[in-house]
């Protein structure tokens, strides 16, 4: 360790990663927690309040809906407003402990599942899929049918019905987790792996099993008041919502209004229930409040000036792009051109909006992301306007980083590179697919023809970056993006696949925006480049031929530049007597 | 320790198979205490499995490896366990090694004592590698995603080293960093290493990343060792053709160009 103070260059390099997690209320949840407390209310409360009116016999029985009994009298004249009210606690209580058994018994034996030998886990995961197979509510009648009447029965008859969802989900969410490089390093540590299920493997996934419950707490409801409904339930004189609705049954003809207590409350509760849930994986989802992306135009002076006729074929003008919800600018007021066939590069690191300034030129920003430009053109078309999906298909052409996620692993190369020929452009399937070898031919790709019928797994990460760029450029486009379209890819394979894109450039004359992280890449294809930093560009290379730290001006440039690693390859002194060639 | 033995792995003639695919073919390698290391190649040559065999984690079909002066391929597992506590490996993505559900401090303490793991017992141990890898002891009870990519990386290479082993392998550490992080990062481990007279192991698909930190390389092609020796020479006078494509392809050597 140096004595100067390594801390304070931290902070200045690295700015804490805005990614903290704040909890996404959502409208359905804080509904549905409300519900859930006004049942819960009434269910603490009803009881002491109601107690007397729901089981002592009346004067009025079987009366419809009147002032004194707004939802009718049962048989033997109990209000059924106050009976409705006061079963709420024995329902509400019989379908938490049913979940509250069923989640942890289902957790326990997930998490067991998990920890077993490898045979023992087989058979147990076999046991569960077996187990999840059956319906709930079917595997309940069937346990509280062999435990017989009563409240436990049927509670511990709901708990196993659900057992098996809870350990399914365990055990495979289970299984991800320990797959993860956190636990491969505890485990590696020596951390004895019944305590790294307890700190690692419970603690993450605490979202997906809240969801559960939530669902299963509805689910379980509902069950128990169909078990008590078919009289396996709550005995005489204890009663809850099911045993409401088979007393209220027998007279429904007669008194309609007396089902209506325990139906509204049993539908009140497990909707709340189920808007929790969803309100809870809604909050689990970051992208699911966001919006659709914008892209409008802006007013003000333009910063790039056009000559009319020259061979300029992209100009961007004052692209900018804020966070929907916070506002918090990502791009802020970047202006470029691109002429036909130059090859202009953008540089930045993490953060620097790069690939979101590409993304507004491909018009393929994402959700919740707002974007305006006072002027984008490309090839004489407006992308600010509205454009057909079949113009920017023949305009544009992408390649992405990663090969291996950006081809669809079910379908052979010629289905789905061809896609865009014959869905965009009108081509006929043969026509595409004749165009499509051509252009395999063109990237060197070896059997062309035969290449069209593989799946991409039978590809190496370099050839199926080639076919990419081949499919790219089958729509002879004006203006070729590519982000970061060698970062995953082996060295050799990168130059091979750079080599590519530069020869392809010199031929067809596309123009290509490239975007990457590595100054050293970016050097050796470019003819301009355009350095990034938080959103904004700092520096402007025209001649990257004589790129070095004497030739930027910015200090951003001059420290991106010390920073990139270079090989250094000093001849060794030869040793006396000893000649080298 | 009476002895303690100059070379800290001695490898020999180590073949590692997956099913029919052989992953490592007759690998040779011998790194002496306290110096670095570095593993070069690209996907498929066998370096991150050669890391594996290292830590205890792959088992070697053949040949031997004795690191640290146990013999890892013949070991049984109450050798081994005590083992990889010596043998530390730094992760290479700083997003998925660490729980996001547990605080650094957590974390760290976990590394000190696997079994119980208490914070308070270790807090003065804890907040001085804080201290060490550039962060500060305050830091200590923040959770994961509270931190920079570089900085996690930081705590990463605290949790590897905090319990004083003897062979630190970094498997492409730097590879997920900006690099003007990456730079801190390699000067840092570089700077403790030394401090600690720690061996280490450093795997890399980048031939000036490893130059950085590395005395000697070993270039690895499809699980065989084709070129070793010290970096300056190797990389001045490469022997195998493919150490020659290698430092051609490499966008960070002199005269790198796209021609041909």
């Amino acid at each position: 360790m140096t004595e100067s103070n390594p801390a304070a260059a931290v902070r200045v390099a690295e700015a804490p990663a805005d990614r903290a997690r704040r909890f996404a209320w959502n409208p359905g949840l804080v509904i549905g927690l409300g519900m859930l407390a006004v049942v819960a209310v009434a269910a603490v409360i009803a009881p002491l309040v109601f107690g007397t009116q729901a089981t002592g016999v009346g004067t009025d029985p079987g009366q419809a809906s009147s002032a004194a009994h707004p939802l009718g009298t049962d048989t033997l004249g109990r209000d059924m407003l106050a009976r409705t009210l006061v079963a709420t606690q024995s329902t509400v209580l019989m379908a938490l402990f049913a979940t509250v058994l069923s989640s942890v018994v289902g957790i326990a034996f997930g998490i067991f599942v998990w920890l077993a030998p490898r045979r023992l886990r087989e058979l147990g995961l076999r046991l569960i899929e077996f187990a999840v197979s059956y319906p709930t509510m079917l595997v309940a009648i069937i346990v509280a049918a062999i435990l017989g009447q009563g409240v436990v029965q049927v509670v511990v008859a709901v708990a196993v019905a659900n057992i098996a969802g809870f350990a399914r989900l365990t055990a495979n969410l289970a299984a991800k987790i320990s797959a993860s490089e956190y636990v491969t390093t505890a485990r590696l540590m020596g951390v004895p792996v019944h305590r790294l299920a307890l700190r690692h493997v419970l603690p993450n996934m605490a979202e997906p099993i809240l969801i559960l419950i939530a669902g299963a707490f509805s689910g379980a409801l509902v069950e128990i008041s169909g078990l008590s409904f078919i009289g396996l339930g709550a005995q005489t004189p204890a009663f809850d919502w099911g045993t409401l609705l088979n007393d209220g049954l027998s007279r429904i003809a007669v008194n309609p209004i007396v089902i209506a207590g325990p139906a509204v409350a049993l539908t009140f509760t497990s909707l709340a229930a189920l808007m929790v849930g969803d309100g809870l994986a809604a909050a689990a989802n970051p992208r699911s409040n966001s919006t659709r992306a914008r892209l409008v135009r802006a007013e003000g002076e333009p910063a790039v000036v056009t000559i009319e006729g020259d061979d300029t074929v992209l100009i961007a003008d004052g692209i900018t792009v804020k966070h929907g919800s916070t506002g918090r600018p990502l791009v802020s007021d970047v202006s470029f051109t691109i002429r036909r066939g130059e090859v202009l590069g953008i540089v930045g690191e993490s953060g620097s909006g790069k690939s979101l300034t590409a993304s507004v030129v491909a018009r393929l920003l994402g959700e919740g992301l707002e974007a305006s430009a006072r002027r984008l053109e490309l090839g004489g078309t407006d992308l600010l306007g509205r454009v057909s999906g079949r113009t920017l298909a023949s305009k544009i052409g992408l390649v992405y980083q990663d090969p291996g996620t950006a081809l669809n692993p079910a379908l052979v190369l010629g289905t789905q590179l061809s896609d865009v020929l014959t869905i965009r452009l009108g081509f006929s399937r043969r026509g595409a697919l004749g165009l499509l070898a051509r252009a395999f031919e063109a990237v060197k790709l070896s059997d062309p023809e035969g290449r069209l019928r593989q799946h991409p797994h039978q590809l190496s990460g370099g050839m199926k970056q080639r076919a990419m760029i081949a499919s790219a450029m089958s729509t002879k486009p004006d203006l070729l993006i590519a982000d970061e379209p060698t970062t995953a890819l082996d060295v050799t394979v990168q130059r091979e696949v750079l080599s590519l894109l530069k020869r392809m450039n010199e031929q067809s004359g596309t123009a290509v925006l490239f975007i990457s992280h590595d100054l050293g890449v970016v050097r050796a294809l470019c003819d301009r480049v355009l350095v990034m930093k938080d959103g904004r560009i700092v520096e402007r290379i025209d001649d990257v031929a004589t790129l070095s730290e004497d030739t930027v001006e910015h200090p951003y440039t001059k420290q991106l530049l010390a920073a990139t690693p270079t090989v250094a390859v000093k001849v060794p002194a030869p040793t006396p007597g000893e000649a080298r060639s | 320790m009476s002895e303690v033995s100059e070379v800290m792995v001695d490898v020999r003639g180590l073949d590692v198979s997956f099913g029919s695919a052989r992953v490592l073919r007759g690998v040779d390698l011998r790194l002496e205490r306290g110096r670095t290391v570095g593993i070069v190649g690209e996907s498929g040559s066998g370096k991150s499995t050669l890391a594996k065999v290292l830590v205890g984690t792959v088992r070697a079909a053949s040949g031997t490896a004795t690191v640290d002066g146990v013999d890892i391929v013949a070991a049984d597992r109450r050798a081994m366990r005590a083992y990889r506590r010596r043998a530390q490996m730094i992760p290479q993505d700083p997003y998925s090694s660490l729980s996001p559900r547990r605080t650094i401090a957590q974390t760290l303490a976990e590394a000190i004592d696997p079994v119980r793991g208490r914070v308070a017992t270790h807090e003065q141990l804890i907040g001085e590698w804080l201290v060490r890898v550039g962060l500060t002891p305050e830091m200590m009870h923040r959770f994961p995603h509270e931190f920079s990519g570089g900085q996690r990386q930081r705590i990463a290479i605290a949790r590897g080293l905090i319990i004083d082993p003897h062979l630190v392998i970094a498997d492409e550490i730097t590879s997920a960093l900006d690099v003007s992080v990456q730079v801190q990062i390699l000067d840092l481990l570089a700077g403790i290493k030394d401090s600690l007279g720690v061996t280490m192991m450093f795997i890399s698909h980048n031939l000036a990343v490893v130059q950085r930190v590395s005395d000697d390389v070993v270039v690895l092609y499809q699980g065989e060792v084709v070129e070793a020796g010290p970096v300056e020479q190797v990389y001045a006078d490469p022997q195998h053709w493919y150490t020659r494509r290698l430092l051609d392809a490499d966008p960070g050597a002199p005269g790198f160009s796209l021609a041909s």
